[in-house]
């Protein structure tokens, strides 16, 4: 029998299960299928910071959300239309996020007398009034899967490890995803177990043909590709974007990348991703600690390397030091910060913006550096090339704040042709720059960019020593003269404060907002998608985004004060708002979260409403 | 490969154009003057050369040789020299710390740099002292060390600095003074000639906070009774009339000191820095007592094993070997790799 098929404009769906059931695997299949069908995408990743917590309890539940839909979409969802939950845990975990009517598909194997006790369920809620006015889906996952394998060459264990293909073939077929690139996927994965490849596979089969046969499934969605501009696209994490753009920022400034990181979640894809890409002439160091790592990267620097370290905020906390030397020195460096939920430890897989505060402040003495933040996972592309750019130009380090929620968030990324990217080339000095034409300036400065000459070791003639002792102007000498000193630091602060940076854009289609919402980083896609639905309720409201937060767009005094009303949302407790009222004397008025999850675009509407009430 | 050309460089050539900042008497002169001597020696352009130090007394180092330099942050400057040295096997990169900057606060840079065995001569000039910030014991110092911050004498026992290079896999170890010029310049040489971590611990007199540390060592009356001269292929032997020799006496661990007269030729032990079993240098190491008995000098460990930077170097080599598009083709192809789809 044909089933019906109906149109939907969008979709969110949470995978969740144990940490160990490759919930994350699932959702990044499920993910890829849905790029392939032109969808505009969003995700969401959820895990514990244990590798295995527990199996089957509350804290090692792993859930993966995908958001797509016909039309161009800016966060992972607020709530899910559709959950997978693999167990009690992942049902338990996360009922409390669905609004009545989601579908819930359950794995029925799990809601064992042990399992429903291990997260403190009396009675079994497929039985009782829990899951009233949802459509509740029970499937025995599980033992389907292995009766599915049942001629397959494989142990029970790895049978049962297959479930989660399952899940992915019945979602794949409720949602009709085209599925051969996951195919594609299998083999390459298990490429050396061949027996692993049939497994999943016939799972995947499995899942799929039971959905088309099964009476419980009466209904297969459709979502048509979204509109969007035309090129090529592939979906990707900011993590990935990140490493893409540092291996680009290597070859359009025709010099090797050098990477110095320590491992640190959530920055460690990073180094991962990097390793690859020798290729480049891309150098990764794992050194001995977060010191030694951005110590090895300035030390690369200063031969003549784009020197990069990537971190957490414990890490930045630790490299402080070295970035006052880099200021100093005057030398290239980017220091990435992957943001997580701190302080300390913390909420090492959960997202936060709190480094803003020490991305600006946090070193001792005078020492300003350049700060970006990308507002999207493919952003993360650009905002590297942009922090190579600064650091190199002007030969000072650059802060990256990008954070957890972009970083292992995903979207469908424009492909850019290699020739649009911004030329990075730099000149190294070659010759003495002094009038006399014999003698070398290390701090004689480029007027323009008021950056010194990056002269690397191995040039002849222009031997010499520099340190983290106070230099005099132009020589470069070490000095306590109390001018030269005075001179120095009010210097190296206008040399970051001239930095041209684009003015901050503002939307506001009809031009009648008295309110700006102010972001920066992440909080892009939750602040855009609050005001579309404010705007499409008739009710104006205006959005800014800061990409650079040091320095700040020339323009930004006079967009704030042209507004009765400024809101800054920020997943802190207020350290843009902070910055934004001394500098420019503007009553900016916070929304402040740190739950270690993104805003969502539903409870910055209702924020903004208000707001919008008492203008 | 072409000869190299003689570059008839002088010690004057390593002078730089600043003044000179010690306190007058300080060992740190004569090791400036026994390096800045050396240097032309190696043959090796000015340019090509850079030195690497910490924060201390001895870290001031680089300002005073004109050659390329960096004076960098406290402990840091193993770290800081392998980034450069992984990504510039061209040059000769040489770090120069102390007991405090190299022992205390960046003993894991130094470790860590001896196990991975980085291409860099790291020269230790230890005093058993901090002197930059006036007089505090050091990790080197001996138990009991009255100080500013010890009146009553410090409480923690003293790191052996190369027992624990060895400890940390060092592949070249010695041992030098400040005041023998020409027992300084020839562990030097051994330690440029050395591919890969060659870690080297000069005596170094602080007159100001420590003086006389090291007296036993450089009296004229003592020196011959105190001093091992190690050798490489030389039975150890030693005091004015070679009275004392070494041996490795049967059932023991270690190395023990005995009279000459009394010892059979053939037990003496025959000095050999190539041994690849540190646990023999480790036990040269142990030899001097706390009254600085018994000190070998001298080359103690030189063996050879990849250095960090050539194995990094071949990895990149080989990956690049394969590469036949220009780097925006890679980078093209790079960025559409994956699963992509197209919308037109």
């Amino acid at each position: 029998m044909s089933k019906q098929i109906r149109q939907l404009d969008r979709v969110v769906i949470r995978f969740a299960g144990d940490s160990g059931d490759g919930m994350q695997l699932t959702g990044d299949r499920f993910t890829s299928e849905t790029a392939q069908l032109g969808n505009d995408i969003s995700t969401l990743p959820n895990f514990p910071a244990e590798i295995r917590a527990p199996a089957g309890t509350l804290p090692g539940v792993s859930s993966f959300q995908v958001h797509f839909a016909d039309y161009d979409i800016l966060t992972p969802g607020d709530a899910p239309n559709v959950l997978v939950a693999m167990n009690p845990a992942a049902l338990k975990a996360n009922l409390a996020d669905l609004p009545r009517g989601a579908d819930i598909i359950v794995n029925t194997d799990e809601f064992t007398k042990r399992n429903l006790a291990k997260v403190g369920y009396a009675s079994n809620p497929l039985d009782d009034d829990t899951l009233d006015g949802y459509a509740v889906h029970p499937v025995a996952l599980t033992s389907m899967t292995v009766g599915a394998l049942a001629e397959q060459d494989v142990s029970k264990k790895d049978a049962e490890r297959a479930k989660n293909m399952f899940a992915l073939g019945l979602l794949s077929w409720m949602y009709s995803r085209p599925y051969e690139s996951t195919l594609r996927f299998l083999e390459r994965k298990f490429a050396k177990r061949p027996e692993l490849v049939a497994a999943n596979v016939a799972a995947f089969k499995a899942g799929w043909n039971f959905g088309e046969t099964t009476e419980d499934f009466s209904v297969r969605y459709e979502v048509k590709p979204a509109k969007m501009p035309s090129g090529t696209y592939r979906n990707i994490t900011g993590n990935a974007a990140l490493s893409l753009g540092l291996v680009a920022a290597g070859v359009r400034s025709g010099l090797p990348v050098f990477l110095g990181a320590y491992p640190i979640t959530p920055a460690s894809d990073i180094l991962h991703e990097l390793s690859k890409h020798k290729r480049f002439g891309v150098t990764t160091m794992q050194a001995e600690d977060e010191i030694a790592a951005i110590g090895a990267a300035l030390g690369a620097s200063y031969g003549g390397a784009l020197g990069v370290t990537t971190t957490s905020g414990p890490g930045v906390a630790l490299k402080g030091e070295t970035i006052s030397l880099a200021v100093a020195l005057e030398l290239p460096l980017v220091i990435v910060d992957v943001q997580r939920a701190g302080p300390s430890t913390g909420m090492p897989t959960k997202t936060e913006q709190a480094d803003l505060n020490m991305a600006l402040f946090g070193r001792h003495g005078e020492a300003p550096v350049a700060v970006i933040a990308p507002k999207s996972p493919s952003d993360c592309f650009h905002a590297a090339l942009e922090a190579a750019r600064i650091a190199l130009t002007y030969r000072t380090p650059v802060i990256l704040l990008s954070d957890n929620y972009v970083a292992n968030g995903s979207e469908p990324w424009l492909l850019p042709d290699v020739a649009s990217l911004p030329d990075l080339r730099v000149e190294f000095a070659t010759a003495p720059n002094a009038e006399d034409g014999t003698t070398f300036l290390p701090y004689l400065r480029d007027p323009q960019t008021l950056a010194r000459p990056w002269a690397v070791p191995g040039t002849p003639g222009l031997e010499h020593r520099i340190g983290g002792l106070e230099k005099a102007d132009k020589t470069g000498d070490i000095s306590y003269d109390p001018a030269n000193h005075d001179f120095m630091v009010r210097t190296r602060a206008a040399r970051i404060e001239a930095i041209p940076v684009p003015d901050v854009a503002v939307e506001d289609p009809d031009g009648d907002a008295r309110v700006l919402v102010l972001g920066w980083g992440s909080t892009y896609g939750p602040i855009g998608a609050a005001c579309r639905a404010l705007r499409q309720r008739g009710l104006p409201v205006a959005q800014a985004h800061l990409r650079h937060l040091a320095p700040m767009p020339a323009n930004l005094g006079a967009v704030l004060r042209s507004y009765d009303r400024v809101v800054i949302p920020e997943m802190n407790l207020g350290q843009l708002a902070h910055v934004i009222r001394a500098r420019y004397l503007v009553d900016a008025i916070g929304y402040n979260q740190v739950r270690g999850l993104p805003f969502t675009a539903a409870e910055l509407e209702t924020m903004l409403e208000e707001v919008l009430k008492n203008v | 490969m072409s000869e190299p050309v003689a570059l008839k460089l002088t010690a004057k050539d390593f002078k730089s154009d600043q003044e000179v900042r010690w306190c007058p008497g300080c060992g740190d002169y004569a090791i400036l003057a026994a390096i800045q001597q050396f240097m032309p020696e190696l043959n090796i352009p000015r340019e090509n050369t850079v030195f690497v130090s910490g924060i201390g007394c001895s870290s001031r180092f680089p300002y005073y040789m004109n050659t390329y330099g960096m004076h960098s942050i406290h402990g840091r400057a193993p770290a800081i020299a392998t980034g450069l040295s992984v990504s510039r096997p061209d040059l000769s990169v040489w770090v120069v710390t102390g007991d405090g900057d190299a022992l205390s606060i960046g003993g894991n840079h130094l470790i860590h740099a001896l196990r991975r065995n980085v291409n860099l001569k790291i020269l230790l000039f230890n005093n058993r002292i901090y002197g930059l910030t006036k007089g505090q014991y050091s990790p080197t110092s001996e138990v009991g060390k009255i100080t500013k911050s010890t009146p009553v004498g410090s409480a923690d026992a003293p790191f052996n600095p190369l027992s624990l290079a060895l400890g940390a896999e060092a592949t070249f170890v010695g041992r030098t003074i400040d005041s023998d010029r020409k027992h300084l310049q020839s562990v030097l040489r051994a330690a440029a000639e050395h591919e890969g971590s060659a870690f080297v611990e000069i005596y170094q007199n602080c007159n100001i906070f420590n003086d006389g540390a090291f007296e036993q060592l450089k009296s004229p009356d003592s020196r011959d009774d105190y001093l091992i001269r190690l050798e490489h292929g030389q039975p150890i032997t030693f005091g004015k009339d070679g009275q004392f020799c070494v041996v490795h006496p049967p059932g023991g661990f270690g190395l023990e000191v005995r009279e000459t007269a009394s010892t059979p030729a053939e037990e003496i032990v025959v000095h050999d820095a190539t041994v690849a079993d540190p646990a023999y240098a480790f036990a040269l190491s142990r030899l001097p007592g706390f009254d600085l008995r018994n000190t070998p000098i001298g080359v103690f460990r030189s063996v050879r094993r990849p250095s960090y930077d050539s194995v990094v170097q071949s990895q990149l080599a080989d990956a690049k070997a394969t590469v036949t598009e220009t780097p925006e083709e890679q980078l093209a192809a790079l960025l559409n790799s994956g699963d992509t789809w197209t919308i037109s």
